[in-house]
Parts: structure tokens; sequence; C-alpha cells
């Protein structure tokens, strides 16, 4: 048997948005065994739910990540809701719509260009990143802010989008779509990518099923599930297409990405075409008592936020458990028998979002 | 907005095993466990799903309870109970991989079983 | 399985006018909503204390009997919730950031609102 050493892997790397650090079991290049470790981000979160109201602690639900931020307040609202028996409006459910669609477009984006940049392509990562400029001006134009919106509240939405603002995002729509098509080409056709990425990272359906996989890692690999089929917000009043393919390998999690995009650009057409005029929020009075497991789709997968109210104003205990936490033992699962050079592509292609795992 | 309505078994600590491995043989997958401190107890949730839906069962212990671990039937549960013990202080037994208290370091040892903090508005945070 | 699929792209970005903008030369874009740093006049507060009770970052502190309002602006997450919540619409968002400092300090505005004299009891005939 050959000598095992072990290789630190992060916590600072170039490929890495955030801290994560694992610890490779090498023989002669090939990996065969992996221990992570994290812990580098954790800031706490759910001990603040003591000290701040539950209507101010959406601020805080929204800034658990700087890529999905918009996902997890409009959750933590819906789950406040759900407890205290609140009807939003149609309209603030049809804006939620919207604005997670557009969250979700420049998260993918956002992905493509660092998993470009994880396999060297630098011209492609700018390309990406080119794109989602576009939609981050269009975040900013309806909400106030690029990263973290601050438009959701409980009882609704904080600000309204008027009809030709909506008409004329949606013919902004086939311009980010030609652009979109363009690039997906390059990610799906081009033979140096196909060559760095076929059968590399491979985790079987049964696998991926037991393992607690969610989002696209799941999806990639044959497991269609996706949480807004449950029907939460207004997406049980709108078509949403699944994204699945069969290989398991990183081309096809690369591919269940790049084709989500354009699900979410049909997704944003099909709502501002059904948003009926209205409120766009109620008033909220008293406390929440009872608990709730909210789940939502993030654009990594699913997102659950479990609250528990007993009637006063703070919130007895809010656990948010992110979808990057489960992949992780799918993780583990892919990097074994995988080259020391193939590390840094698997590892960003289950889109590792470690400052949400580490609330 | 039509959400479902979620119930929450309470089950004996005894029990425990047997129930998961009843979702285990049905092809559930494990979604979550978590832990709330509730009083001098700790109340830990196990949820599941299968085909959108949802189920969960939750025990109620105090705090020198020894958890047996469901990793035997469930790969995935090493990340949950590491967590669990290295916030809340619960000791799990038989866990697949043990990271004994270092997967997530904080500066105070089991941060959340620490009492709640009361605050009066206007005070100097 | 195609060869140079990138081609058409690199040539395009070669040959186009670059996309980024030479800042701090020229200005960043803004939009009318964007959220920068919070501002307040002075003349209108009334020293309620309901943008100090709703901060959720704690950055605002109001002094009744010094009439003064002070907001530490690295605290401030620029949210808008003391500008949506004032009663009289004291507190506007300017859309331009805070300017960096090298030393944590707070911000203090001296109160000048003065409140008008009620206006005299007429006696009134029962009717």
């Amino acid at each position: 048997m050959s000598k095992q050493i072990i290789v630190p892997f992060g916590p600072q790397h170039p490929v890495l948005p955030e801290p994560i650090h694992l610890d490779l079991v090498l023989e002669d290049e090939k990996v065969v065994d992996v221990v992570p470790s994290i812990g580098y981000i954790h800031r706490g979160f759910e001990k603040l739910v003591e000290k701040r109201e539950y209507t101010e602690y959406v601020y805080i639900a929204e800034r658990t990540c700087g890529i999905c931020s918009f996902v997890h307040g409009a959750t933590y609202c819906q789950g406040i809701e759900q407890i205290m028996k609140i009807d939003v409006p149609e309209r603030a459910q049809y804006l939620r719509v919207i604005w997670s669609e557009y969250s979700r477009l420049h998260s993918h984006l956002l992905w493509l260009g660092l998993f470009a940049d994880s396999f060297g392509f630098e011209n492609l990562f700018m390309s990406a990143w080119k794109i989602r400029e576009g939609i981050l001006y269009v975040m900013e134009e309806t909400t106030g802010g690029r990263v973290i919106q601050g438009s959701c509240k409980v009882g609704g939405v904080r600000r309204d989008i008027s009809s030709e603002k909506l008409d004329e995002m949606v013919k902004d729509l086939d311009r980010i779509d030609r652009d979109m098509k363009e690039l997906t080409t390059v990610f799906l056709k081009d033979s140096s990518i196909q060559h760095r990425l076929r059968n590399v990272g491979v985790i079987s359906r049964e696998d991926a099923y037991h393992l607690g996989a969610v989002g696209p890692t799941a999806r990639g690999s044959g497991v269609a599930i996706d949480t807004r089929k449950l029907g939460y917000g207004a997406y049980d009043r709108l078509n949403v297409h699944v994204v699945t393919e069969s290989c398991g390998d990183c081309y096809s999690r690369c591919a269940v990405r790049a084709n989500e995009l354009f699900t979410s650009t049909d997704l944003i057409r099909q709502a501002a075409k059904k948003i009926p005029e209205g409120p766009i929020d109620v008033k909220v009075t008293g406390s929440p008592d009872g608990e709730y497991f909210m789940r939502a789709e993030q654009p990594r997968g699913e997102l659950v936020h479990y609250l528990k109210g007993n009637g006063t104003k703070f919130l007895v205990r809010s656990r948010i458990r992110t979808p990057t936490l489960t992949n992780i033992p799918a993780l583990l699962k892919m990097l074994q028998g995988c080259e020391l050079a193939d590390v840094p592509v698997i590892v960003m292609s289950i889109d590792p979002c470690i400052s949400c795992t580490e609330r | 907005m039509t959400l479902e309505n979620q119930t929450i078994t309470c089950i004996d600590f005894g029990k425990l095993i047997g129930s998961v491995e009843r979702f285990r043989n049905e092809g559930y997958r494990l979604v979550q466990i978590g832990c709330t401190k509730v009083g001098e107890q700790y109340e830990v949730n196990y949820s599941f799903d299968k085909d959108y839906h949802f189920e969960n069962i939750r025990i109620t212990i105090t705090a020198d309870t020894e958890v047996p671990s469901i990793s035997g039937m469930y790969w995935n549960s090493f990340i949950y109970e590491n967590e669990m013990h290295d916030l809340f202080g619960i000791q799990v037994r038989g866990m697949n991989i043990d990271f004994k208290g270092t997967f997530i370091r904080t500066a105070v040892k089991f941060p959340f079983s620490m009492p709640p903090v009361t605050v009066v508005k206007g005070d100097k945070p | 399985m195609a060869f140079f699929e990138m081609v058409k792209t690199a040539l395009k970005t070669v040959v186009r006018r670059p996309v980024t903008i030479l800042y701090p030369a020229e200005a960043a874009k803004k939009t009318p909503l964007t959220r920068g740093h919070v501002t307040i006049d002075e003349s209108r507060c009334i020293s309620c204390g309901t943008c100090q009770r709703k901060c959720p970052a704690q950055a605002i502190v109001i002094s009744k009997e010094a009439k003064t309002w002070q907001i530490d602006r690295l605290r401030c997450v620029v949210c808008n919730s003391c500008v949506d919540t004032c009663p009289v619409k004291c507190l506007v968002m300017d859309t331009q950031y805070s300017s960096p400092v090298t030393a944590r300090s707070v911000e203090i505005v001296t109160i000048t609102y003065v409140k008008p004299p009620k206006p005299e009891k007429k006696d009134e005939p029962k009717q």
C-alpha cells in the first residue's frame, strides 16, 4: 500500500468564495478520504432572535447570505405569516415571486462565472458577470439595493413596482435571454469544457437521494425534487418546469443550472402577465404563538426555516437549515476516488455558500 | 396560497430508533435534525420528506441524556448531530464521524445552552 | 462537440466599447431608490424617538434634554426603517454612499424645531 499524505484544502483558496476547510487524504494524487471542518464564519445568528423583535429579525434573516439574501427574508416572512395566519395580498405574493426569480438569475450567473474561473476560463467568467450587472441594476432600480434588498416585511412587501416598469423589465428580458443563450452555448457545447467536466465527481441517483442532496446537486443526478412545486407564495398559480439531467457528474450539474436560467425568465414573464392590482401589505398586530417549518427553493436547493414563538414579541427559536449544509455529505462521497487537480472543480460544482451554512 | 398543514408527533425517547427505521424502510429522506431549548429541557425535532410529503417526530430530553445516533440508517446525519453537540452540549452516542467538539469552533463552549438574554429597549447595546 | 465556441463573444468584446466605468473619475450609476445614507431635516424633528425604537442596528440615539439626534454611520445598515416610520417625515434617504472614515465617531445634529404656540381659545356661545 502506498503512503498516505494529508493535504489541507482551504479555508483560503483562490477558487472558494467563502471559507471551508477540507482535509484531503491522498495516495499518489488520488483522493482516498475527506474530512470537512466548518465554523470559520459562524456568527451566531440564531441567538440574536432573543435580542431582536420578530418584526426586526427580517433584516437579520436577510443578511445571512449575500448571494441568496432575498429568499431568506421572504421565507422568514412567510413562516411568521403562516404561524399568525395572516393573509398576504395577491400582489405582494406575485412581487415576491418576481424578485425571487431575479435573485435566482443573479445567483446562477454568479456561480457560472466562478465555475468558469475554477477551471481557468477567465473570459467566460467576465462574460457571465457582465450579464449579471444588468440584473443587479434592475434589482437596484426596484428595491434600492443590489445585494441586500430589504423589501420583504411581515405582512407583505415594502415597495411596489409600477406596471410601466414591469413592462420595461419584461421587454429587457428578451435581450438578457439572447445574451444568456450565447453564454450557455459555450458552457454546454465547447470541447475544452467537456474535457474538463465529463465523468468528474460522479454520484449515483440512489446515493444522491439517501445522502440528502437537494437542489441542482440532486437534479443533476436525476432526482426530481424542486420545492417550488409545493406551491407556496404565488407558485401554485404558475407553471414551474423542473430541469433534470441523468449523468450525475459535474457537467450535469452545470447543465441543470444553465437551463434553469431560462426557467426563471419564463416564470418572471408568467408572473408579470398575471399580477393583479391591489394593496401590497396588511397591518400586523399581535405576536406569533406556535411553530412552523417553512420550506422554500433557494438557488442552491431546499431551505428550511423553523420558527417557534410563544406569544411574546421575541421568538423562542429560529433555526435555518441551508442547502449547502445538507449537500456536504454528498460532496464527501463525490470527492472519494478523484484526482487532486479536480478537487476545486468538484467543490465548486455543489455551489458552496458557506456563510449560509455557518450562520 | 395553500400550504401544507404540518403535524409534529411527540414520541417516547425509547421509540426513536424504531420510528426512524420505519421512515427509512418507506424511502423517506432526512431533511434536518434541529434542537430547541425550552426552559430546562431540550426538544429535538427529526424531519423527513418523501415526494413533498413532510413528517416530523420530536423527543424531549434533559441536558444529560445520551441520544443514540441514527447514522446507521442515515449516513448524512453526522452533520446535524455534531452541530447539535457543539452548540447545545447534547451527547450523541455512536456517530459515524465524530468530531469530538471541533466541528464548529466557538469562543464559548455550548453557546446556545446559555440562558436567553432579556433586553430593555433604549439600552446601550 | 464544438471547437472555439467562445471566439465570437471574445471578438465582440474586443471591438465594442468597454462596459466598465472609470470610477471614481466617472460617477457610479445610481437610481432614485438607491439607499445611500440617512439625512435629517432638523427643523421638523419632534424628538418622538420612533426612529430610535425601530432601528434594528441601534444606531440612532436621541436626547430630549440636550435636543440632539445622533447617528453612528458605521452601525447603520441603511435598511430604511427610520425613514418609513418617522411620523413627520423629516428623515430622507440620500442616494450617495457615506464617505469612508478613519476613526469611529458619531454624527450629532442639533434639533432646531420650535413647537408653534397653541391658537388662543375664543369663547364660543353655547348653542
